[in-house]
């Protein structure tokens, strides 16, 4: 499950943003900006919750940049994405400098009473730090929203039909800009719980394309929330599997071993998209359209 | 309030002018990053793109203005046919690493073979690595319907492992009392991919880019893939009608890039590199992403981003050891020109408009 966090956070904050018309390829940037923010916060201020909260606004704010640009400078959002990316990598080894090689502090674990006694379910499902459970309500809170709330509402017609929900009076910029402040936050969120739980430490390019596997997971859970978890735990599974065999000194070398999760997420894309019709519906209409009222 | 206005046709003064305006405002940006990393904003910026050519040590560092520039521009002349077609290969990465990998493997098989064989067949085995590995996300696009820009991208992250079992397995050097990294072609003349003239930079692979920007050139001008490709980009459903068969487009593109992508691969481990070590690889695929934007995707524009980011790699580094400035900085000052030429893109399409809007 601490596998799957990081992967969860970001993926279902890109789902959002997907689902309000915006496909945003910085994940990966987000997320290692979010991962220094809050390695740098937490060191200094001792607090590792103080650190989640930098991370999240880290990610909000770096993704604001996007939004903008997107938004309101009307540019490509491929290629601004992958402008987020490089120029996320390079902002957060200019920022990790004097970061390299110290131990944050520790995140504390919840183990909820009772419950984490149950034999073997106890401590896989009940004994973790209080970020696994965020992650989780995040899943959950988003699938009530998108699915009962007006606010969900308003996110898919802009994201299914920009030009009808703006004639409708919705302001289609301004709920898109929140989307994607939502999916930084969360993408910062999750690269965060890489730095200060997971590894935890902080060194340049530590995402490894996390961010990208977690794009690749919302086309895998075809946008819907609990499917983009169920992906995620899939892939954690992977990577948990891969780090055992190789501590278990398996006859296959290491470097195949770690390349395993990325090709396991290419084969699953392959077949989550070769049932083409089924992929492309559930796509909302307008991802990565570019929106102008006059237009 | 200001609105912006959709013009009837691009502007053709704003799509040259764009990029020059970028790098302006990237070059004040980036000074006010140095100024609040404590270096003074003026010295770095001239550390970096006014010393390397006119400054003292310049006869240094103009040669590697060129060895710089060379993968840089073969790759993105490359990626800027697939943007062209809306076709996004970011994986050049990993295309320039297996490229780099089949053709040195070529060539280490033959030590010490010696004849003048050898070198083109690396280059051949070179090319046809990276094509080959940027015709999975293509075969999986055309097949499959996979996204190609997620499978093209994970793949480096394979390629790079693949990359770290070769420099310590099948391809160490024998020789290297077990140091991880293989024979180095310097000692090996067949296989060396040399200066052609001293102290210029230029090895085969400036003259490889040179050949591709003309190629480039031809192709988008006079011959029809190029119209083609266009054509499938700016008006997809056009081009459908019209009777371009997007498969074939879409691999074409993606072969091409990912071809000239190992062919730089090839050049740069031959040469200035010199061998298959760990981490050969310095992120050439993806700063020729913001190359070939830079660049407006046109191959002379190309040409010359290709220079102007090969000069903030040697500025950068120059900026290094003179004023201590970090190797990241150059890597987000290179990210920020990509969101400043972006951003000012808007001036492209659109015109602002001053006063309140009208009712429509």
């Amino acid at each position: 499950m601490v596998a799957a966090t990081p992967i969860i956070l970001a993926a279902i904050g890109e789902l959002v943003v997907e689902k309000s018309g915006v496909l945003n390829l910085g994940v990966e940037g987000m997320m290692i900006v979010g991962a220094i923010c809050g390695f740098a916060i937490a060191v200094q201020t001792g607090s590792p919750f103080v650190g989640f909260v930098a991370a999240a606004l880290g990610g909000a704010v770096l993704s604001l940049l996007f939004g903008i640009l997107t938004q309101y400078f009307l540019s490509n959002q491929v290629a601004t994405g992958l402008g987020l990316t490089l120029f996320g990598l390079g902002l957060s080894s200019l920022m990790g400098q004097g970061y390299i090689g110290i131990r944050p502090p520790a995140t504390p674990k919840l183990e909820i009473p009772l419950l984490s006694d149950i034999p073997v379910l106890g401590p896989v499902l009940f004994n973790h730090d209080l970020m696994v459970y965020v992650a989780l309500a995040l899943v959950v809170g988003t699938w009530a929203v998108l699915k009962f709330t007006r606010a969900g509402l308003i996110l898919r017609a802009v994201g299914e039909n920009h030009d009808a929900a703006h004639a409708l009076g919705y302001k289609v910029v301004r709920v898109r800009l929140m989307a994607i402040a939502f999916g930084g936050a969360c993408a910062g969120l999750g690269g965060a719980y890489l730095s200060l739980v997971r590894v935890p430490q902080w060194t340049e390019g530590m995402t490894a394309g996390a961010g990208w596997i977690a794009l690749a997971i919302v086309v895998f859970g075809a946008w819907r929330p609990f499917r983009v978890l169920l992906g995620a735990y899939l892939f954690g599974g992977v990577t948990v599997l891969q780090l055992n065999l190789q501590a278990a000194g398996v006859a296959i070398p290491v470097e195949y071993l770690s390349m395993s999760p990325y090709l396991i997420t290419i084969a699953v894309l392959v077949i989550m998209s070769s049932g083409r019709a089924k992929a492309a519906l559930s796509a909302p209409a307008c991802l990565g359209k570019l929106f102008h009222a006059s237009s | 309030m200001i609105t912006l206005e959709k013009r009837p046709e691009p502007s053709r003064v704003w799509s040259w002018a764009t990029p020059p305006l970028a790098v302006l405002l990237t070059m004040i940006a980036g000074g006010v990053m140095f100024a609040v990393l404590g270096k003074d904003p003026v010295e770095a910026i001239r550390t970096i793109f006014w010393d390397p050519i006119l400054g003292e040590f310049a006869f240094y560092y103009r040669g590697q203005l060129l060895v710089k520039a060379g993968p840089l521009i073969l790759i993105a002349i490359g990626l800027s046919m697939g943007f062209r077609a809306n076709i996004w290969n970011i994986g050049a990465e990993g295309q320039y690493i297996i490229g780099a990998i089949c053709g040195a493997a070529v060539g280490l098989a033959f030590y010490p073979f010696d004849s003048f064989i050898v070198f083109p067949l690396m280059v051949l085995a070179g090319a046809l690595g990276g094509f080959l590995w940027a015709m999975i996300p293509g075969i999986l696009r055309v097949k499959f319907n996979t996204n190609e820009i997620l499978v093209s991208l994970l793949l480096v992250y394979v390629a790079e492992f693949i990359l770290a079992s070769m420099a310590l397995g099948a391809l160490k050097n024998p020789d290297g009392a077990g140091f991880p990294g293989s024979r180095n072609f310097r000692s090996y003349p067949s296989g060396h991919n040399a200066e052609l003239m001293a102290g210029t930079g230029i090895h085969w692979g400036v003259v490889a880019a040179l050949i591709a920007v003309i190629f480039a050139y031809v192709l988008f001008a006079r011959h029809q893939m190029g119209y083609q490709i266009k054509l499938a980009g700016q008006a997809p459903r056009a081009a459908r009608f019209g009777g371009v068969n997007p498969s074939r487009l879409i691999l074409f593109c993606l072969g091409m890039s990912g071809a000239l992508a190992g062919l730089a691969g090839l050049f740069e481990v031959s040469g200035p590199a010199g061998q298959v070590s760990i981490d050969f690889n310095v992120g050439y695929g993806f700063t020729a992403i913001i190359v070939a934007f830079l660049g407006r995707l046109h191959p002379v524009g190309i040409l010359l981003a290709g220079l102007l980011l090969a000069l903030t790699y040697i500025g950068g580094e120059a900026a290094q050891s003179s004023l201590g400035l970090p190797a990241a900085a150059i890597q987000a000052f290179q990210g920020m020109l990509l969101f400043f030429l972006l951003a000012v893109d808007v001036l492209t399409n659109f015109r602002f408009r001053f006063g309140k809007r009208e009712v429509a």
